[in-house]
């Protein structure tokens, strides 16, 4: 794993991994995302998981739903910690927007990722 | 009645709520009763990001909650109460009655809690508050979602 962002990925049961794993196929850049799932966590014990993968440091954190456990629990670690951002409505574009530009600031990574995921939602 | 379901959940606001219990009960609004919630614009502000613009999501305390309960339960649209502990239930249902049904939608491990479903955790304390309640008249059930069969009280044990 090279210098750069973290990358953890807060989602619905099974969702975050295997979200990270097809990231991580994709782009064949390994050990930089983590998962953490909802299940069996309330929001306490969520966040508590979030910033046992954040470890204290410049991360972003990537949150399937903008509402919910997940979202909540990861906007209160956020809020209590310095260089972590959280961009919701998660997606595979997204993360490997973020794999191949982790190395910039936190804010413009996460901008970015917003972006890329939202573009890839379209109605061809 | 409007009010058609007064929940404890301790996520309040997500997905089952407004999608699972939103849409077949054609809410119209949600009151997010929680004093904590109520005194601090972030987290109201978070609340309202997760609730879609059909649905009127109000705030309320306790106090307040006594005050308008009679008025909610009489207005034209279907409404949800929504509490995170049964504390705060049972302390609306004494304040200003009636609270027929009381749906556990969502009560998460913490110390002290035991499991009795696979979402609901409940402290000995809690388990007696809502026997206590069911005693008096208000019917108590788990039920996460309404696709999946309501589980008596006497279950939870």
């Amino acid at each position: 794993m090279s210098d750069g962002l973290r990358g953890v990925v807060v989602a619905h049961g099974a969702l975050a991994p295997a979200l990270v794993q097809e990231a991580e196929r994709i782009s064949g850049l390994t050990g930089i995302l983590r998962a953490v799932t909802n299940e069996g966590g309330g929001r306490e014990e969520i966040e508590r998981r979030i910033a046992e993968a954040v470890a204290a440091e410049p991360s972003v954190v990537f949150v399937d739903m903008p509402c919910g456990s997940c979202f909540f629990a990861a906007m209160h670690l956020a809020r209590q910690t310095a260089g972590m951002r959280v961009v919701t409505g998660v997606n595979l574009p997204m993360l490997l927007d973020f794999l191949n530009n982790r190395t910039l600031p936190p804010d413009e990574v996460a901008a970015r990722a917003a972006v890329k995921g939202t573009d890839a939602i379209r109605k061809p | 009645m409007p009010i058609v379901l007064y929940r404890v959940d301790d996520r309040l606001v997500h997905g089952q709520v407004v999608i699972g219990w939103g849409k077949p009960l054609n809410l119209g609004f949600i009151v997010l009763l929680d004093d904590t919630v109520y005194g601090s614009d972030w987290e109201r502000d978070l609340y309202r990001m997760g609730t879609p613009p059909e649905i009127e999501l109000r705030f309320s305390d306790l106090a307040e909650a006594a005050r308008q309960h009679a008025a909610w339960r009489a207005e034209p649209a279907n409404g949800i109460v929504l509490t995170a502990d049964v504390a705060t239930m049972a302390a609306l249902r004494q304040a200003a009655p009636p609270v027929e049904r009381i749906n556990l939608g969502g009560i998460h491990h913490k110390p002290g809690r035991t499991p009795r479903l696979p979402y609901v955790y409940l402290s000995e304390e809690e388990y007696r508050s809502l026997e206590a309640l069911q005693q008096t008249g208000t019917v108590v059930t788990a039920q996460d979602l309404p696709t999946t069969q309501p589980v008596l009280l006497e279950a939870l044990r």
